[in-house]
């Protein structure tokens, strides 16, 4: 019973710091209808939805019953999840596990997160043990900040080095119409913006973004007859380690390590900077552009900075990483990790248009949440 | 279509919850409260010992019996001097900025402690500084993590 699975639509809703003009039902049929309309289906031709955000950021708690006028998901298999920044790969992972055990042919799943309407340090930090984390833990700034400063530490990496990937990031994001930040930046001005929690400065950290993305995963004989190129879903990796924040060896990235071990070991990937065609990586700041590339194996550890000031991961050089802008540019949480893998999506299918990189045959898109955990989409233009 | 004027629901209210410390977790915070120390547990199967102690060892999934008295002295391993606002929702108000957030890898322990460090000049600050716990006032103390004001550079 079991088939192979692929991606044939993707839609997303143009990304804004907010949508008042929308409630978060509102803004889910957006990204709904753009993904039907890109796989030209209809309602009728989706067999099961799955929808994700994280809860305390709208304090809506039912979310796959509150929505349901905006998924269209009206008398249909209808499941929710959440797992922190991981909640849009975990949704990707999910409809490809729906697809892939041959119960439903095409799945429909949401992510969206409008993050205008409440704090989001505050609510991030609900996502904290409440006796031995939370009144000292600090949101996903300071948590990603003490990474950086241990990694500095060890490796003599510097700001400047971590600006350089917001650089990249903000070049690639004016070529994406539905990105949230569109203009580049330089290096001296991401030097010179707030420092916000030491060592990571304004210009280093993802913003906070309105907005949804839907993807649709089909079976393998209708994503034939449906897509003239799909993405088929080569193979999906998640790695957990510990819980509390305080509990994690921030000298690595061991969830990174373990779960790209897993798909380069599946497909047979020695040399991922050679072999790779294009990263969408979840990266929601700069250093984690250094630091967490050197554990997906690109370079040995500490040597990142090498790649990023000789143009190795911009669009035109050996490994273009996120064309799309990445979560430097956008960063609706529930609906980032889809991004990744819906924009990973576009390039296998050639559909990336002005953020295209030419030729992909393996693309991977990458996940971040909780405490320092990962999951992986390998997308690839033939099935495996 | 005539230009809507767009509205926005508040709300404010907090809901009140009662959080469960456990057997370890309320061992551990008594001890802190009334005799001024730290405890960990020993995990029997890969040596490690866990700050707070707990009643299982994640990767081994074996169960860390054994008590170990820590030091109120460590080494920091990282940290970030915050200093953007933001709504501390233990408080539902602002939390007061700048200060410095800690990992703190106490003397025989193997995990670390999230905590703050009197602090806030980043050039002052580096990974591997020794620290010391300063405590509240035996009178103060709750049997809560905050029962510790701070740590201290002591070197
Ligand atoms: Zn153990």
């Amino acid at each position: 019973m079991a088939q192979r699975v692929a991606i044939i639509g993707f839609g997303q809703t143009r990304h804004r710091s907010r949508r008042d003009d929308v409630n978060g039902v509102e803004l889910i049929q957006e990204a709904v209808r753009a993904a039907l309309e890109d796989a030209d289906l209809t309602l009728d031709q989706i067999d099961a939805m799955i929808i994700g955000n994280m809860d305390h950021f709208e304090g809506v708690n039912y979310v796959d019953t509150w929505s349901v006028d905006g998924t269209g998901a009206y008398m249909k298999p209808l499941l929710k999840l959440t797992t922190g920044g991981t909640t849009g790969t975990t949704l990707g992972i999910a409809g490809y596990h729906f697809v892939a055990s041959g119960l439903f042919d095409t799945v429909l799943v949401v992510g969206w997160e409008k993050n205008s309407e409440s704090d989001t340090t505050g609510a991030i930090i609900t996502c904290s043990d409440p006796i031995f984390d939370r009144f000292s833990f600090s949101g996903a700034l300071p948590g990603l900040a003490v990474e950086a400063s241990a990694y500095m530490k060890a490796y003599g990496i510097t700001q400047e080095d971590a600006a350089r990937v917001t650089v990249r990031d903000r070049r690639h994001g004016a070529n994406n119409p539905y990105a949230h930040l569109r203009t580049p930046v330089t290096v001296e001005e991401v030097m010179n913006s707030p420092m916000l929690s030491w060592p990571v400065k304004l210009l280093d950290i993802c913003p906070r973004t309105d907005g949804a993305a839907a993807v649709i995963f089909a079976g393998e004989r209708k994503a034939r007859r449906l897509a003239p190129q799909p993405a088929w879903v080569i193979a999906t990796s998640v790695r957990h380690d510990y819980a509390y924040f305080h509990d994690i060896d921030y000298t690595r990235m061991h969830t990174i390590e373990g779960a790209a071990k897993e798909l380069y070991q599946y497909v047979g990937i020695k040399e991922p900077l050679k072999e790779l065609d294009v990263i969408e990586l979840y990266q929601p700041y700069s250093f984690a552009g250094l630091k967490w590339i050197e554990a997906l194996g690109l370079c040995p550890p500490g040597e990142s900075p090498r790649l990023l000031w000789d143009g190795v991961t911009d669009m035109g050089g050996e490994l273009p990483i996120n064309p799309s802008g990445g979560v430097i540019c956008t960063n609706c949480i529930g609906a980032t990790g889809l991004l990744r893998i819906g924009e990973a999506a576009l390039q296998v299918m050639g559909r990336a248009e002005g953020r295209q990189v030419p030729n992909v045959n393996l693309a991977l898109a990458t996940g971040f949440g909780g405490a320092f955990w990962s999951d992986m989409m390998l997308l690839g233009r033939r099935p495996w | 279509m005539k230009k809507t004027e767009l509205l926005f629901l508040k709300e404010d209210v907090d809901i009140p919850y009662n959080w469960a410390a456990g057997r370890y977790g309320s061992l551990f915070l008594t001890r802190l409260r009334d005799e001024g120390k730290f405890i960990g547990n020993r995990c029997p199967s890969c040596g490690k010992v866990y700050l707070p102690p707990r009643v299982v060892c994640g990767p081994c999934f074996t169960p860390p019996e054994e008590i170990v008295e820590l030091g109120d002295t460590g080494t920091l391993v990282s940290y970030s001097v915050v200093n953007y606002p933001f709504i501390d929702p233990e408080t539902g108000s602002r939390r007061p900025i700048p200060y410095t957030l800690g990992y703190i890898r106490l003397d025989g322990c193997d995990t670390y402690l999230s905590h703050f460090v009197d602090e806030t000049d980043p050039a002052k600050l580096t990974p591997g500084l020794r620290v010391k716990a300063v405590f509240r006032p035996r009178e103060e103390r709750t049997g809560r993590l905050q029962d510790v004001l701070h740590f201290k550079i002591v070197d």
